[in-house]
């Protein structure tokens, strides 16, 4: 019979009994060897706490008593609920609430609280790129302090550097928006999905460092924010109000964050200071990383709902609709961008500006179409439907 | 809408919600009408068995003596029917220092004990019981140390018996009470260091909480409700979280041979009279 020494009963020699039980055969007990005055106490306590049996040897014998293990922790497992497997190869097409926030692969005891994630089907969230595209994600990384030459000795005319600060004030608050609603849908995801959950997370935090160098930017020079409109902000409320993953994403990375790396390059061409082109350059990298799982997803989700092309075709016409009261035409933006384009008030630069920004419209408006034609729009309706993108780029 | 039977608990802890509103979801599921009260200590609860407000309750063995006497008196006798695996077999120890020179019990005259509430059965009653039946007698031959906490719940709290250690760890008592499961998780936690205590004696086996049936309860629903309890399954998903809250692993069938000393130690103290009468001078609840 398998016997057990033990000095008292602590955590440490409780450790070694439970082993002791688990490897025991149907029906048999172990023996308990001791010296300690309070173990056979202690022994019986802890046998009726968990059920098991405790049958006390004579008084004085060296084998203080015996424990036949009871049912009830090994029963505990017994309907556990697989939960698939770590690989991303094993991630399955619907993930139960009951499988909580458990590891994907652990097996979830059966008593688990549901957990209510709206976003639980894989053919809503998923993209086989996703483990590659976090991968991509986190190696690119980069830490604000250091990337960026802040120190670089610079100085603009007045005016200038006031479009610059208004630029970016735009900039910042469509960040927020980027932010933000990728935040609202990581909120809604099975934990299942970790793959998508993890680039969605690492998103944001790209957001947040935009924001940040955006901001350092506005007061390297001693500036506060400037003007923000209510057609931009109305504009980018409309993502935030969108309710359905596929269409905000479809809104904002496909759409806008897609336009926004037209800006960005635009701005790590044309901006008049070197802090300002290169932080624009890094933004840019990421935003393209974001229009990646934004495509990838949307052509998993349409390969398997063809519908969803009409849906999405509809968001952008009722996104129109809802804008078409408002200004979005963001003249305040324009009429920066244009400015930094020309970089300086001179009659020839400004119209040379003037041409650089209508040629990074349209390219921002062939961007939308050929995007869209890799989602299987047909041609004419690609066409329109990039035209009706708001004014506001995002 | 039939009349649901009506089951009193003492709120001795939030999870009494918890488990008596998950346990009214199975049963009400399965067809028997339920709804519970909660009361703040046990002797209301006890006397509410009497006044037709409640048809059961979940008592401490200490508020079942009471309804047992309460119901001779009263030509109403109360009857158990359940209990749960783990009041079963109960034994409470009387502890010392590791190396105090008090070797057998005779030893605590003239000493002091530490006891949990002036309530509590494993704490205070059945130990001093326990010590009253080998010839010392409280406050005559040694001095008690009462550790009062929450009067009313019967020592459902564990607080005053964690502060009867810790007086005897300090040195203000020479001996304290507490039930065995108890020292084995103060020596777990570190309340009382490995080693520091030696067991001096322990008291004889005893049980512990019941259900108690009124006498004029509705007959077929209390007979539902018992068989609903001995059936709960622990391998019920939806059933086990309550069963670990409530401490248990399965319901068992009653049985009141467990409260015999419980019983003597209530008129060698004199806690209750015959009739159930709180006679305990300076019992707050």
């Amino acid at each position: 019979m398998p016997t057990i020494a033990i000095d008292q009963l602590d955590a440490g020699s409780a450790l070694l009994l439970k082993r002791a039980l688990r490897q025991l055969q149907p029906g048999e007990s172990v023996a308990v060897v001791g010296a300690a005055p309070e173990l056979r106490v202690h022994l019986a306590e802890w046998c009726r706490a968990r059920g098991h049996t405790w049958l006390a040897g004579e008084v004085g014998a060296q084998e203080i008593g015996r424990i036949l293990p009871g049912q009830q922790e090994h029963r505990r497992w017994q309907n556990a609920l697989p939960t698939g497997a770590l690989e991303s190869s094993a991630v399955a097409e619907h993930a139960e609430v009951r499988w909580g926030l458990a590891a994907r692969g652990a097996s979830v005891e059966s008593s688990t609280p549901a957990f209510h994630f709206p976003l639980s089907d894989k053919a809503l969230v998923w993209a086989d790129e996703a483990p590659k595209l976090y991968a991509q994600a986190v190696a690119a990384q980069w830490n604000p302090d250091e990337a960026i030459d802040w120190n670089t000795p610079f100085e603009l005319p007045e005016d200038i550097e006031a479009a610059v600060a208004q630029v970016m004030t735009y900039l910042i608050e469509n960040e927020n928006a980027a932010l933000l609603v990728p935040a609202r849908f990581l909120a809604q995801m099975h934990p299942h999905f970790r793959e998508v959950m993890q680039l969605l997370a690492i998103q944001v935090a790209d957001e947040a460092r935009h924001i940040e160098v955006f901001t350092r930017r506005i007061g390297l020079k001693g500036r506060q924010p400037a003007l923000s409109t209510a057609g931009g902000q109305a504009s980018l409320k409309t993502l935030l109000d969108t309710p359905d993953f596929a269409i905000a994403l479809f809104l904002l990375s496909v759409l806008g964050e897609g336009t926004f790396v037209n800006l960005l390059n635009f701005l790590s061409a044309h901006a008049p200071d070197p802090v300002t082109r290169q932080m624009c350059r890094l933004a840019a990298q990421d935003e393209a990383r974001h229009v990646a799982f934004g495509m990838a997803h949307l052509q998993y989700q349409l390969a398997r709902d063809p519908a969803l092309r009409d849906r999405l075709a509809n968001a952008i016409e009722q996104r129109f609709e809802a804008l078409a009261t408002t200004d979005g035409l963001n003249e305040e933006v324009l009429d920066a961008l244009l400015l930094l384009a020309a970089g300086s008030w001179d009659e020839a630069a400004i119209r040379q500006g003037q041409q650089k920004v209508q040629e990074l419209q349209q390219d921002m408006a062939a961007g939308r179409r050929l995007r869209l034609l890799k989602l299987g729009f047909p041609e004419a309706q690609a066409a329109r439907l990039a035209a009706l993108h708001t004014r506001n780029f995002m | 809408m039939n009349k649901p039977l009506i089951m009193g608990a003492v709120a001795y802890a939030p999870k009494v919600v918890t488990i008596w509103e998950g346990f009214k979801q199975f049963f009400e599921d399965n067809g028997l009408p339920f709804d519970f009260v909660l009361y703040s200590n046990y002797e209301r609860q006890v006397e509410a068995l009497f006044d037709g407000s409640l048809d059961i309750a979940w008592n401490s063995p200490l508020a079942w003596l009471r309804a047992e006497r309460m119901g001779r008196a009263l030509g109403k006798p109360v009857t158990s029917i359940a209990m749960r695996d783990s009041d079963r077999d109960l034994t409470s120890l009387i502890v010392v220092r590791a190396d105090a020179k008090i070797e057998q019990v005779a030893d605590l005259r003239g000493k002091t004990v530490a006891v949990g509430a002036v309530d509590s059965p494993q704490a205070t009653l059945l130990p001093l019981y326990h010590l009253y039946q080998q010839g010392l007698k409280a406050g005559t031959d040694f001095t008690v140390q009462r550790h009062d906490l929450l009067g009313g719940k019967h020592g459902d709290h564990i607080g005053g018996e964690r502060d009867a250690a810790r007086a005897l760890l300090a040195g203000q008592a020479d001996a304290a009470c507490m039930i065995a499961g108890n020292h084995l998780l103060f020596t777990s936690e570190g309340t009382l260091p490995a080693g520091s205590t030696r067991i001096l004696t322990q008291t004889p086996l005893f049980d512990h909480c019941n259900f108690t049936v009124a006498a004029d309860a509705p007959a077929k629903l209390v007979a539902r409700m018992r068989e609903l309890l001995l059936g709960m399954s622990w391998d019920d998903p939806a059933l086990r979280p309550l069963l670990e809250l409530e401490g248990l692993k399965q319901w068992m069938p009653e049985r009141t041979e467990g409260y015999r000393d419980l019983d003597a130690a209530v008129d060698v103290f004199g806690f209750y009279d015959k009739e159930g009468r709180i006679t305990c001078a300076d019992y707050r609840y």
